[in-house]
């Protein structure tokens, strides 16, 4: 029997593989696909409950969050671009401008 | 038991892609593995009884999203490895332990709550549509309108400012 703990251990699995690969890895496109990895977790969450609830409200969210998600790859990307033809790098250690 | 056994490959082979993605060292085989990821992922929700997900799933991420990721991975040529610099000050393996840390967290959180509350039954919403992508397409179009519209012009801006940043010179 699958209960609603089996989905959430699964994303919460996944969030943390997310977040380890935001915090230990350097090259700032793993990072950010890193970051697709943490929201796909919310979304299992999201629609697992919608499944036990039997309540389309869920997807509905889920619907929302892939929109935003594909608007902050889009943006991010185009950051990544405009960093690189700059600096020649794509390490995050190296992006250090706005730091003091 | 036909249902464990689903559940069970399907999250091996979500959580196996997973570390593939970020432990990796070639950033075009870790978009990739990516995009299988993915594609699981859109197979449990099909055993979640949500295909329309599942279609916007492979159609959006394992479609548009991941194309957008190889066409950068492409465009930016790493003549020297992302890695080969280090900061002294940067502390990863700290940040990893915290990461299990949180982890166990929530797993304990997860294994401990369970049973303690009451599960929660609401009655189901009274839809004048069946099927799944009809009835996720009402309330898009009825409840969550603003929402939907809101979405829609944070799309539109997201594009505009990925042109902007993009272009050569403004």
């Amino acid at each position: 029997m699958i209960t609603p703990t089996h989905y959430m251990l699964l994303s919460a699995a996944l969030f943390i593989i997310g977040v380890i690969g935001v915090m230990v890895r350097r090259n700032i496109i793993i990072i950010f696909m890193s970051i697709e990895l943490i929201l796909n977790a919310v979304n299992i969450n999201l629609i697992a409950y919608s499944y036990q609830l039997q309540d389309v409200i869920g997807q509905v969210f889920a619907v929302f969050v892939i929109a935003v998600a594909a608007a902050e790859a889009a943006v991010g990307l185009g950051i990544i671009l405009a960093f690189y033809r700059n600096k020649e790098t794509v390490n995050i250690d190296e992006m250090n401008l706005m730091r003091w | 038991m036909g249902e464990a056994i689903a559940f069970y490959t399907l999250a091996a082979f979500i959580l196996g892609f997973a570390v593939l993605v970020i432990t990796t060292k070639d950033t075009v085989h870790s978009v990739l593995f990516l995009v299988l990821d993915f594609l699981f992922v859109a197979a449990l929700y099909v055993m979640l009884n949500a295909p329309f997900l599942a279609a916007i799933q492979v159609l959006v991420y394992a479609g548009g999203i991941v194309v957008l990721y190889l066409f950068v991975v492409m465009l930016v040529n790493l003549k020297r490895l992302p890695e080969a610099f280090q900061d002294p000050n940067r502390h990863g393996r700290i940040g990893l332990i915290l990461s299990v840390a949180v982890l166990l967290e929530l797993a304990a959180i997860a294994a401990l709550g369970v049973g303690s509350v009451a599960p929660v039954r609401t009655a189901a919403r009274a839809l004048p549509v069946t099927g799944n992508t009809e009835q996720v397409g009402w309330m898009l179009y009825t409840s969550y309108l603003i929402p939907f519209e809101i979405a829609s012009m944070l799309l539109l801006v997201a594009m505009i400012g990925a042109i902007v940043l993009a272009k050569r010179e403004l």
